[in-house]
């Protein structure tokens, strides 16, 4: 099965808007997915660069789908939809 | 402490939108455009009644971001007008807080209410612990007479059903000093008289009413004359950005400022003189002694506090010796305190040698409107390497522990810890002022804010991520000597 890939951004502007309140997913996600989702930071994940994006920031990608607004129960939510497409 | 509420999201996306604003060529024309910018016709009305009123609440913001206060303002004043005043402006307000009076929602008075979850059940058990005969049943339901009640609560703790609650108001319930409070058309007024800007109440609205009245545009225009504007950071800024700190200085360098300074060095001066006249005092038989580097903290002592003043240590705060150090390098330069919290505002109106506070979110939004990345800067050096002790005062416990460090084994002060001012630790500090001895140490450090300086309104880092941020940053450091 393959690993899903959880990246927090850890760029200025999604840290100035809050990401790191999003820190408690390092420890929540290996709890309750194991080694099936991976979780780690992540530089700019350039989602913020037009002018009024920061607005949607903090951005978190889960495996490629970019989730703006991220808090830890939009992040969660997407992981299990993932994980339900892939059993 | 900052709670990461949608309210402060809000606040910073705004301060974000003023930078660009004020680097763009039509700072006054893109300043009026931002609440329409942020609430555009047909967006959805997340919060408010209208669209009007929430761009009207933007509108206030950014008037309070530009520096002034929205008491007494001529309303029909447009916000170009505020910005291009801004720019005249030469010296910052007095008060650094005000409310936004369109955002407060005159939240109902505090008191004790009975909820439709009422039984009216058979034991009556409200009304029988009842010590001033104020509730009564009727219509098969508890009811309690705001004339007799004096809002105990005996009756909440009494009722078997949970039905009994205490209805409160945020702001009054955070401020442990009684200065803010609902004023005659119901919304939400602070007494400066009693206010010691701790800033509890900023964080605690969750209506975000509470302001600060910035210094950006000031501290922006200073950068702009290509004056040499010199940051010096509070030790708990090191725990609000990502990155290192040498990565932050050269992020905060591309952002304009000349040079940035390091708050723990002061902090280092701060300790070697406190931890000799904790000696001193204990010699010459002091029961105890207070520290005296929160500003908070501070303002509490002159307008509530008086009789403590004798315990408080004389040292001053690391602040004020980095400021001395900084004017005396750079005699022509403009200095700027980055801040975790607004208590400092306070401070530095009455020393000559700060000229601007500029707040963590502020600091935040420069970097990220203009779009500074932090973890692509390459690491600058700081001119004087602080210590391990000097980069830890923002961490409750810091400041004792620093003391000590330097304190013979022998004579090792026993630290006690106000963790953050509340109604309750402020009856425990009048306490020992009044029984001229502290049961609990000799040492006692203060912090207004739970947790330190990282708990501070104005601060962007989970509390817990900004301690990890600065343990990383001890590691590297030496110890004081």
């Amino acid at each position: 099965m393959e690993t899903i890939e959880v990246r927090i951004c850890s760029g200025t502007t999604c840290f100035v808007m809050g990401s790191s309140f999003l820190n408690e997913l390092y420890d929540l996600i290996p709890q309750k997915y194991g080694d099936k989702v991976i979780v780690k930071p992540s530089l700019c994940l350039g989602q913020c660069s037009s002018d009024d994006k920061h607005s949607k920031a903090p951005y978190v990608k889960v495996d490629g789908e970019v989730i703006s607004s991220a808090t830890i129960e939009k992040v969660l939510l997407a992981i299990e939809k993932k994980v339900g497409e892939n059993e | 402490m900052n709670n990461n509420s949608q309210s402060i999201h809000i606040k910073r996306d705004i301060l974000i939108r003023l930078v660009q604003a004020f680097d763009s060529n039509e700072f006054e024309k893109n300043t009026a455009s931002i609440p329409f910018q942020m609430r555009p016709k047909d967006c959805e009305v997340p919060y408010r009644c209208c669209i009007y009123k929430e761009r009207e609440i933007i509108k206030d913001r950014i008037i309070a971001d530009m520096g002034f206060s929205l008491e007494n303002l001529d309303e029909s004043e447009k916000l170009e007008d505020f910005a291009l005043q801004s720019l005249d402006r030469k010296e910052a307000e007095e008060n650094p807080l005000t409310i936004i009076e369109a955002a407060c929602k005159g939240c109902v008075p505090s008191r004790v209410y009975v909820t439709d979850l009422c039984q009216g059940c058979v034991a009556r058990s409200c009304e029988k612990t009842c010590k001033f005969g104020a509730i009564e049943i009727a219509g098969g339901k508890s009811n309690i007479d705001a004339s007799k009640c004096k809002n105990c609560g005996m009756c909440i703790s009494a009722c078997p059903y949970n039905a009994i609650v205490r209805l409160i108001v945020p702001c009054e319930q955070a401020c442990p000093v009684g200065a803010i409070s609902k004023g005659d058309n119901g919304t939400a007024v602070i007494d400066f008289e009693k206010c010691i800007s701790c800033g509890k109440c900023v964080a605690a609205c969750p209506f975000g009413a509470v302001n600060e009245k910035s210094q950006l545009i000031d501290i922006l225009k200073a950068i702009k004359m290509g004056k040499k504007v010199v940051a010096m950071f509070a030790p708990a800024i090191a725990g609000q950005f990502p990155g290192t700190i040498f990565q932050l200085k050269s992020a905060m360098i591309k952002a304009g400022f000349y040079d940035v300074v390091e708050v723990a060095q002061g902090a280092d001066v701060t300790t070697r003189k406190e931890s000799a006249e904790f000696l001193e005092r204990m010699e010459n038989g002091a029961p105890f002694m207070t520290t005296s580097c929160c500003a908070g903290y501070n303002n509490l002592i002159e307008k509530h506090l008086p009789e403590i003043k004798q315990y408080v240590s004389d040292t001053k705060t690391p602040l004020f010796y980095t400021a001395e150090i900084v004017k005396e390098k750079y005699p022509d330069a403009i200095t700027v305190f980055i801040s975790p919290c607004v208590a400092k505002r306070k401070e530095v109106q009455v020393n000559d040698n700060i000229d601007y506070v500029m707040n963590a979110d502020e600091l935040g939004a420069l970097l990220v409107g203009r779009k500074i990345e932090i973890l692509d800067m390459e690491d600058t050096k700081y001119q004087y390497e602080s210590s391990k002790q000097g980069r830890n005062y923002g961490v409750t416990g810091g400041v004792a522990g620093a003391v000590n460090s330097l304190l013979p084994d022998d004579k090792k002060a026993k630290p006690c810890y106000i963790d953050g001012l509340t109604k309750e630790s402020i009856r425990q500090l009048k306490k020992y002022a009044k029984d001229g001895t502290c049961p609990d140490g000799n040492l006692i450090e203060v912090m207004c804010c739970e947790g330190g300086c990282i708990g501070g309104n104005s601060t962007i880092s989970n509390p817990k991520i900004a301690k990890k941020i600065i343990n990383n940053l001890l590691e590297q450091s030496s110890d004081l000597k």
